[in-house]
């Protein structure tokens, strides 16, 4: 760990001024919550990396072995362990990983990732301050969603451990289904305070204590 | 709104996509040959069709990716949604040669 040691000093305290999208409603995130019910908090600075890559060519290939596989079809997510991947297009996929996989903190997926590209057709690019993640979870997230998303949330439609490219409050968004009442919503950076405050307004009627 | 049914992620809400104009505009042949007048009625003039009628499609918040529809102006009817650079169902294969694939002309 003297490597990771290394590079977080050389970050000369870049880390610890970076402030999240959403940074700002942490507080009204907390407030919003009901634990088991509905509640809502930001995973920020996850490391992100869009790739553009024909599944079926080499460097397809290439890419699959450092990922963890490339999904194949819409809603399918591969990876491996920390590494997730997400299908946003026929040759389109969004990595996700937690944030100490990013170089600056001494993580290397990205060099891995460039290097299994090589000189093939596609590209790799940094794009983990592109969004932030929201993790809505509770027993009323799905109620809470489907306000403001066309799709069919249901469990026999939309299953666990699959993520689809949609639109939420008319924001587009990527949901993404973790667990049984489990969500995480990625919105673009600049669309995070709107769509925190849309959620948190979503949440009200069930985070709110019954009248009788 | 239009369900629209996106070849690669199934049916989605219209307010996903972006519509492109009409499908199967042929980039002229040789643009230098033509006079001021031609280029314009290439560029701008489009059909105006009272029934089926093909046009491009993107889905853009899904998958981002192109694809052409027939549908039918009156009713709002989707008819058919078929690839980029196919030509549109019904049509022979001499309409086909005279229509150039829709990469062609982006």
């Amino acid at each position: 760990m003297v490597e990771t040691a290394a590079a977080t000093a050389s970050n000369n305290g870049v880390r610890e001024a970076r402030r999240s999208p959403a940074a700002h409603l942490a507080g009204i995130f907390e407030a919003a919550s009901l634990a088991g019910v509905a509640e809502i908090k930001e995973i920020p600075f996850r490391t992100m990396a869009g790739i553009r890559v024909q599944r079926a060519s080499e460097a397809g290939a290439r890419i699959a072995s450092v990922s963890g596989g490339l999904p194949a079809t819409c809603g399918e997510v591969a990876g491996n362990g920390a590494v997730s991947v997400l299908w946003l297009g026929p040759a389109e996929f969004l990595v996700i990983a937690p944030e100490n996989a990013h170089e600056s903190l001494g993580g290397d997926l990205l060099p891995a990732l460039t290097e299994a590209l090589g000189d093939g057709q596609g590209q790799v690019v940094d794009l983990s301050a592109n969004r932030t993640v929201f993790e809505l979870s509770g027993l009323r997230a799905r109620d809470v969603l489907e306000k403001g998303c066309s799709l069919d949330l249901h469990p026999r439609s939309f299953k666990t451990g699959t993520a689809l490219a949609t639109e939420i409050g008319h924001i587009p968004v990527i949901l993404w289904k973790r667990g049984d009442d489990t969500f995480e919503v990625l919105p673009r950076a600049s669309f995070a305070d709107y769509l925190g405050r849309w959620l948190v307004d979503g949440m009200r009627e069930f985070a709110s204590p019954e009248v009788p | 709104m239009l369900l629209i049914s996106c070849p690669n992620c199934g049916p989605r809400d219209e307010t996903e996509f972006h519509y492109g104009g009409q499908a199967h505009v042929a980039y002229p042949e040789d643009p230098y040959a033509l006079n001021d007048r031609e280029w314009a009625e290439y560029l701008f003039y489009r059909d105006n069709t009272k029934g089926a009628y093909a046009e491009r499609w993107v889905h853009s918040t899904g998958c981002r990716q192109w694809f052409n529809m027939l549908r039918d102006t009156v009713s709002y009817e989707i008819q058919a949604i078929y690839p980029m650079g196919t030509p549109a169902p019904g049509t022979s294969a001499q309409e086909t040669n005279a229509q150039a694939p829709e990469g062609a002309s982006k």
